[in-house]
């Protein structure tokens, strides 16, 4: 299942520190988080320390520490996004999900994140569930598009 | 085999596809940008392929969809050609009608463009406000090409200048070339890259690095991805003409990692110049050997900055060192490494193609040809435009951008996203311009220009700015991650009424020192949109730590 | 190896090609402050405390010494009213974290620093990373790292790691000029892995040198 793709990853770069960005990143998009055991493999095969996989797994925000839930919820922060009502849509999406930035449900179901510019600034400001765009929205349009999502 | 040994049999394969084409063939180009795509532009596309299929239309009239035309604001895009009639706001049910008029010659009037108070209408490109102020040398190409399909550029004209520089040109010369034309930076630098590519050749290591910067993480900048996503091979032949002038044997493109689309097309690229000869050994039997590599960032702003992506190359942390340490001397793995943003990159095949002299009739005194600048903020026409260096504000301002959305009036204008800064509207007849807008405190950076109306809060889009750059920082140097923290914490203090007597000196000590002290770029310009608002907007925040209340 | 001819607050300095600005001025006996720097270690530039002003070929700029290599004829000043300004102001943004740490108190001295000019955070920690690059460089165990990024990095234990390597080591304790790496461990040690420290069996070298925690003697607040 999913291990054994996690597996092939590792394998795939054992003994090449210099692709740890790159495995990681692999291994995040195949399982949507980073559980430790996974990054003591990864240090182990590529041979880096496991401090230096730590390090860069809590540097970058697009990794994820712990379990992510089955639908992730963005609110672009961008500076187009902030000036056109970013922060009211962000204050929707916690209301009804009950969630801050960067927390995740208690049913896995959303996890919430905010984030800066995604280019598509002309149909600011925007709400991207799953890497699908809803531009020009407005708080009362969130909960129609959040219903969608099981 | 790589299909193409030689110049000549890439241009008889041009010659070839050219002949096999027919310019009054109607071509409807579907708009698949970043904003026209969130406007579900995809549906559109393939009602267009379903239709065309359905009706047995395939040799009639073509379908390609494209990266981005530029006139977001008015997304989902379709332009037919011949005659470049642009439609807009095209939904599925458009497609028979369009379908239909363009196979008889005709044109839907009730899709083309209109003028908001006259209500007069525009047909063709060149008549359209948005585009007829435009000078679009760089971007002009992406309604005409499916950058999935490297015949389309070939058709137009590309490699070309690859094929010129390498069968009739040294590298010194290239080089020679591209210093002449003063082609500066487009990344926010504006550094003339003749002479990084100089400084990069002359070092004495032998292994040397070639980059193309599409992390693009300046907020409200979007033309980077618009290009190289919509052109991926103009970029990648500007950068393997660098390599040959610079004498690198390695290219890297580095970009984000949240844009399917752009990675896809990127790759594809990538894949099909190699196919076809055009990266690999021997490129075109000239004895020059270049592969080119793709890489991703990982979502974070500072691995935009030069040394800090070279670190992220590299596998590290992407921590940026200090400029004394001159990446074009010690890069990656310390290798020389040359490293321009993507629209520099796109510049260098006009400038082999049609020469120095010509580059350098466009544009002010010195800053030379045209410059691609994303629109966008409380702006009635938000999207892509490209002008000439040294037009006025006003003309992208209300000219083609058509003003300040529902009917408020402008306050000002912001540049450079959170490393640049605002001027008042009044200053509107101010040149687009490297060394002008730096000097009114507004540097164009990467050109992402946003309107803000009279109702915007100054001191909280300080606030919002510094917000953005203390989760972006590295955290390295004491400067920038203290000082910005604290320079944060007193905005706060001031949208929120609790400003206190002394913030502002607070607030210029921290400007100073974070300006001077810091390491990289990143916190040396964190002060800067704050610097600008205490230059033009001193008022509203002394009028907020008096009143300790709302901006109104 | 060449001879490089430089200024240093007006004494006429030779020094090797290679050396940087702030080893040069140290062997003239010019000190200038650090924190962040140690000679068994790479140079990190993070403090930016050994800041100076350097005029070359007409430019005027501010470099961090302890990276800055000579030049032929630059003209150093480690002190000047600049500099001095950026000291103070980085001391004060120091001592929002560590405000009694004895390296920051004597250098609010000499600069005229006020501890409590900004808001207070006391994290103890200053991130100079002394004891991560310690950990890394000279014992090359990794038992200690920088995480995050921006104003939320932090240094921790990495309790695999330091469960078995630090009892034993406790060598970063004496370089942190805060005394928080050695609170840092206790408390990792304490919530991660409570009465688990490896010790080694040393038999003839037990008594050459003591394992002692180091008691955290704070400087008597003065304000």
């Amino acid at each position: 299942m999913g291990e054994e793709k996690v597996s092939g990853i590792i394998e795939k770069y054992r003994g090449q520190p210099s692709s740890l960005i790159h495995a990681l990143v692999e291994i995040q998009h195949e399982n949507h988080w980073l559980p430790r055991e996974v990054m003591h493999q990864v240090a182990d095969a590529l041979q880096v320390p496991f401090a230096q996989v730590m390090q860069i797994a809590s540097f970058y925000k697009t990794f994820s520490l712990t379990p992510k839930g089955r639908h992730e919820v963005h609110v672009c922060t961008g500076m187009t996004c902030h000036l056109r009502g970013a922060a009211k849509l962000q204050a929707k999406v916690e209301e009804l999900t009950g969630l801050k930035d960067g927390q995740t449900d208690a049913d896995a179901k959303f996890t919430f994140a905010t984030g800066a510019c995604l280019g598509s600034c002309s149909i600011a400001p925007e709400l991207i569930v799953d890497g699908k765009h809803y531009g020009r929205m407005t708080p009362d349009k969130v909960e129609g598009v959040l219903k969608q999502y099981e | 085999m790589p299909k193409f040994q030689s110049a000549a049999e890439l241009q008889n394969f041009r010659a070839e596809l050219l002949g096999a084409r027919d310019p009054a063939r109607p071509c409807i180009a579907v708009c698949a940008g970043a904003a026209c795509d969130g406007l579900d532009s995809a549906a559109v596309a393939a009602a267009f392929l379903a239709e065309v299929d359905r009706q047995q239309l395939g040799n009639k009239v073509g379908v390609r969809t494209t990266g981005c035309h530029g006139y977001c604001e008015k997304g989902p895009n379709v332009v037919v050609t011949p005659g470049d009639i642009c439609y807009f706001e095209v939904s599925p049910v458009d497609v028979p009608e369009i379908i239909a008029a363009t196979l008889k010659g005709e044109v839907v009037e009730r899709l083309v463009y209109k003028d908001p108070a006259t209500g007069a209408k525009a047909l063709h490109m060149q008549e359209v406000p948005f585009y007829k102020h435009q000078t679009r040398l760089l971007i002009g190409d992406n309604p005409k090409l499916d950058p999935m399909k490297i015949d389309d550029y070939l058709a137009l004209g590309g490699y070309a200048a690859l094929v010129k520089a390498l069968t009739t040109m040294s590298p010194e010369q290239v080089l020679a070339e591209v210093k002449k034309a003063n082609l500066r930076g487009r990344g926010g630098g504006g550094f003339p890259a003749g002479l990084k590519w100089e400084t990069t050749r002359n070092a004495p290591e032998k292994t040397k690095y070639v980059i193309v910067n599409g992390h693009e993480g300046e907020s409200a900048a979007f033309m980077d991805r618009a290009m190289l996503t919509g052109n991926p091979h103009k970029v990648l032949e500007g950068l393997i003409i660098g390599a040959y002038a610079i004498g690198a044997q390695k290219g890297f493109m580095y970009t984000r990692h949240d844009m399917p689309l752009l990675e896809k097309h990127v790759r594809n690229a990538l894949a099909q110049a190699a196919e076809y000869g055009l990266l690999g050994k021997n490129i075109l039997g000239s004895g020059f050997d270049f592969e080119c590599e793709l890489h991703f960032d990982v979502g974070i702003f500072v691995s935009g900055e030069s040394s800090a992506l070279m670190r992220s190359i590299e596998g590290n942390v992407p921590e940026p060192r200090p400029k004394y340490i001159r990446t074009s001397v010690s890069g990656i793995w310390d290798k020389p490494s040359n490293l321009n943003n993507v629209e520099t990159w796109a510049n260098v095949p006009q400038i082999i193609e049609k020469g120095a002299d010509w580059f350098t009739s466009i544009g002010s005194e010195k800053s030379k040809g045209t410059k691609l600048v994303s629109l966008s903020g409380h702006v009635v026409n938000s999207g892509i435009v490209e002008v000439p260096m040294g037009t006025p504000l006003r003309t992208l301002v209300f000219d083609i951008g058509g003003g300040v959305r529902d009917g408020k009036t402008l306050k000002a204008i912001h540049f450079g996203g959170a490393m640049g800064g605002s001027i008042p509207a009044d200053l509107i007849d101010a040149p687009l311009d490297f060394d002008g807008m730096s000097k009114l405190g507004a540097p164009i950076g990467a050109g992402g220009l946003l309107l803000m109306d009279e109702d915007t809060d100054m001191v909280e889009v300080a606030r919002y700015l510094m917000d953005f750059l203390t989760k972006e920082s590295c955290g390295k140097c004491v400067p920038c991650r203290e000082g910005m923290a604290q320079m944060l914490q007193i905005l706060t203090g001031i949208t929120e009424g609790q400003g206190q007597a002394g913030d502002i000196e607070r607030l210029q000590d921290l400007i100073e020192v974070t300006g001077v002290a810091s390491l990289c770029a990143l916190g040396k310009t964190s002060g800067d949109p704050l610097k600008s608002m205490f230059r033009y907007f001193k008022p509203d925040y002394e009028a907020r730590i008096a009143g300790g209340s709302d901006p109104k | 190896m060449t001879e490089i001819n430089l200024t240093i607050d007006g004494r006429q300095v030779k020094a090797k090609a290679g050396t940087t600005v702030l080893d040069a001025a140290r062997r003239e006996g010019i000190d200038i402050p650090t924190l962040c720097h140690h000679e068994k270690l790479e140079a990190f530039g993070g403090c930016r405390l050994c800041m100076v002003e350097v005029e070359s070929r007409g430019w005027t700029s501010y470099v961090v010494s302890c990276l800055y290599p000579v030049a032929q004829d630059i003209v150093v000043r480690t002190r000047s009213e600049k500099v001095d300004r950026i000291r103070k102001v980085l001391v004060e943004e120091l001592m929002a974290h560590a405000p009694d740490a004895p390296e920051l108190v004597r250098l609010a001295e000499e600069y005229g620093a006020d501890r409590n000019r900004f808001k207070r955070e006391a994290s103890f920690c200053v991130l100079c990373g002394l004891c991560v690059r310690y950990c890394n460089e000279v014992k090359q165990k990794n038992a200690v790292s920088f995480f995050d990024n921006g104003s939320v990095r932090q240094i921790s234990f990495v309790p695999e790691v330091a469960r078995n390597e630090c009892w034993d080591c406790q060598e970063c304790f004496a370089i942190c000029p805060t005394s928080y790496a050695q609170a840092a461990y206790l408390l990792t040690e304490a919530l991660a892995f409570p009465g688990q420290r490896k010790t080694a069996i040393r038999a003839a070298k037990a008594a050459a040198k003591p394992r002692v925690i180091i008691p955290i003697m704070p400087v008597p607040m003065t304000t």
